[in-house]
């Protein structure tokens, strides 16, 4: 099977090591994988911020991008709820993405079929459901199973999971106080749970909570979910 | 907070001091979860639950859509039953009529059953300035008047106090408002009850004019419907000679059959109970029973504007539960008056930018207090998508202008032009990851200090991905 890698513009100039492990594991499980260089942006900062004809080139560019293709792969929930459910109001031919876009994790079981990807992970981790996966994408268990099925992983359960963690894209820097302290909540309902690995399937809420992360001491580090699915023992992630 | 290059200023800055208060920070914790967690459970318990909210939808979006045929026909069918129909444009025009009422009868003052759109209008402000007393009865809203507050929830208006406040507020007001709390009040919840059982007794048996609003009124009949929890609206609706309603015009709905749906889904999404304490229905008057003259006010103050908007029309489906009040993740740390409305939480965030518009600074702010978690949604009886109105307001306030706006359009324009030229935005990582080692953890700046006041900056990578990809697979 022929996919095509969505890696969002966060992944691609931030999170670069997330893309790689996407592109590993999927490559590890028998697909073959496409990267079209003519990829950016989904546009959803524009459009959630009220930006809506700013998001119409990167509709069209994304639309683009991705032609041809039957399955679009994307390591994240909110990237791939923003093609689904608002490409449709930008016309039919943006509508027809949506139905070939699959968040990672909706990917591996929904397509593939598979909960064990024969990862190797040894540590204690807890999951933090992105709102737009959640709520928008309905993933529900599907990351869970994942990570369960992983070699070494304990799984713990995160008090308060459903909450979102107050990133929210712009939110994040026009109501920084609430922001912060949703984050601040977020943390300290991680930390209770003894884990070490503070695991989501959007590094956007990531790049939040991280960033408040690397101003404590606490033994937590935020990490996606592709790069867990990516680590094995003869390759074990860094 | 300067905030201008990507901030409204004054729901944050409001926000900002609730988040700071480490008192109103547990009382609003324990008492939104407390609530949510027992709504999910009341919810739980009805195998239909999906099948009413998509009927309560369905009846709200087919009456609105026919308003003014089921408001003359419920004029009429008041008028039948002996009421008289009053119709007010504005805040203005509702305070005038119901003044004129009140002072027709001669009294004073008057008792009143906790209503939302009174408190919209600000009746009780302008009826005080008219001479007129307006004492309210429901319990968290004597608590709010006493305290010379305001409430910060729909349902439970005093939800920002606990109860060592509020025992402090009876010993110190009550007895400049009538009966004097018990000597030695204390903070039990049952003392407090009685303290407040006992002021407003005195306040029901002397009234002769009471106020209230509706949660609905049925078109067929000309029946207006309270659904309360402690008694004190069937005091207030029964007691007096005469009863002033002042309602919304988008509280009618059709038949009696609708209520079957509305009755099941407001006590479950709003107390978590399965079925409410005191349901009290009128129509018009009846020689024998109950206030001898009733007067309807519909209002209107800027609901015919929202009805016009085709996104943001849904929120005039709102019953006035507060689910999303109670799972709202922003009104948890901001808590209810840095809304600066009657109408907190997300659909306050909704529904006051389109009943006042969004000139002033705190109702261009609103549309952004919220991260779209879609928690309020997801908890809605009838099914308001808010983070779709939330996202629609945004349009409007970016496209008007306003502070700040104008600074971000050009930002999102010159970011939407690299991320349409993927060389130019291919270059712009490859800066970024070359400098990499010169960034700072934290920046000055609009944006960008609101980021890093809270936040690291995150550690630039040795090269994008599509350099990665370029080099390892091509």
């Amino acid at each position: 099977m022929r996919v095509a890698l969505f890696v969002t513009c966060v992944n691609d100039a931030v999170f670069p090591a997330t893309g790689v492990a996407t592109v590993r594991l999927l490559e590890r499980l028998g697909v073959e994988v496409d990267f079209p260089a003519a990829q950016t942006c989904c546009g959803q900062p524009q459009f959630n911020t009220g930006y809506r004809e700013e998001t119409e080139p990167l509709v069209r560019r994304t639309v683009g991008a991705f032609e041809g293709y039957e399955h679009v792969v994307v390591p994240s929930g909110s990237c791939a709820a923003m093609v689904r459910h608002h490409y449709p109001s930008f016309g039919a031919e943006a509508a027809g993405l949506g139905p070939r876009v699959y968040e990672l994790t909706e990917f591996l079981v929904d397509v593939l079929g598979v909960t064990d990807v024969g990862a190797y992970f040894p540590h204690k981790v807890t999951y933090h459901p992105s709102c737009h996966g959640l709520r928008m994408l309905g993933l529900g268990e599907r990351p869970r199973r994942l990570l369960e099925a992983v070699k070494g992983l304990e799984l713990v359960e995160l008090p308060g999971a459903e909450e979102c963690c107050g990133f929210g894209g712009t939110f994040a820097v026009k109501n920084p106080d609430v922001s912060a302290a949703m984050g601040a909540d977020k943390i300290t309902n991680a930390l209770s749970t003894g884990a070490g690995v503070l695991c989501g399937a959007d590094n956007s809420c990531l790049l939040h909570l991280g960033g408040m992360l690397s101003r404590r001491e606490d033994p937590l580090r935020a990490l996606h979910l592709a790069e867990i699915l990516a680590s094995t023992e003869e390759e074990p992630w860094q | 907070m300067s905030g201008t290059f990507v901030g409204m200023p004054s729901f944050p800055e409001a926000a900002h001091e609730a988040v700071g208060d480490a008192t109103l920070r547990a009382n609003l914790r324990h008492a939104t979860h407390t609530i949510r967690d027992k709504r999910a459970r009341a919810v739980a318990e009805l195998d239909d639950w999906a099948a009413l909210r998509e009927a309560g939808k369905r009846i709200k979006d087919d009456t609105l859509r026919h308003l003014d045929t089921y408001l003359v026909r419920l004029e009429q069918a008041v008028t039948r039953a002996g009421g008289t129909v009053h119709w007010a444009a504005d805040a203005a025009e509702a305070n005038r009529i119901v003044t004129d009422l009140v002072k027709a009868t001669g009294e004073t003052e008057v008792v009143k059953v906790k209503s939302m759109a009174t408190q919209e209008i600000g009746l009780n402000e302008h009826l005080e300035a008219e001479g007129i007393a307006a004492y309210e009865t429901d319990l968290a809203e004597l608590i709010v008047q006493l305290g010379e507050d305001r409430p910060s929830h729909i349902l439970v208006p005093a939800i920002h106090r606990n109860r060592g406040e509020i025992r402090d507020i009876f010993t110190e007001k009550m007895g400049s408002w009538g009966r004097p709390a018990p000597e030695g009040l204390s903070d039990a919840p049952a003392e407090l009850a009685e303290a407040a059982r006992l002021h407003l007794r005195e306040k029901f048996l002397r009234a002769k004019v009471g106020i209230s609003g509706a949660n609905f009124m049925v078109a067929e009949t000309g029946t207006l419907v309270v659904v309360e929890s402690e008694g004190n609206g069937r005091m207030c609706l029964t007691l007096p000679e005469t009863l002033i309603s002042v309602v919304g015009i988008e509280k009618v709905v059709p038949t009696w059959r609708d209520l079957e749906v509305f009755l099941q889904t407001l006590p479950r999404s709003s107390t978590a109970e399965r079925m409410n304490p005191y349901t009290s229905m009128w129509t018009g008057t009846a020689d024998d029973d109950g206030p001898r003259t009733f007067h309807l006010v519909l209002l209107d103050n800027g609901r015919t504007d929202a009805l016009a908007d085709e996104v943001g029309r849904q929120a005039l489906r709102c019953i006035r539960c507060s689910a999303c009040l109670n799972v709202c993740p922003v009104y948890e740390r901001a808590g209810g008056h840095a809304y600066g409305s009657v109408y907190p939480g997300p659909i306050g965030a909704i529904l006051t930018p389109q009943l006042r518009g969004t000139t002033s600074e705190i109702d261009a702010s609103l549309p952004y207090a919220s991260s779209l978690c879609g928690a309020c949604y997801e908890v809605c009886p009838v099914a308001i998508d808010i983070p779709e109105v939330l996202v629609h307001l945004r349009e409007k306030v970016a496209g008007e202008g306003g502070k700040g706006h104008r600074l971000e359009k050009a930002a999102m324009k010159a970011a939407g032009w690299v991320l349409d030229h993927p060389n130019a935005l291919a270059a712009g990582e490859r800066l970024a990851s070359a400098t990499r080692k010169l960034h700072p953890k934290r920046l000055p700046g609009p944006g960008a200090r609101q980021w890093s006041d809270h936040r690291d900056l995150p550690d630039m990578p040795a090269e994008p991905f599509r350099d990665w990809w370029r080099k390892n697979r091509t």
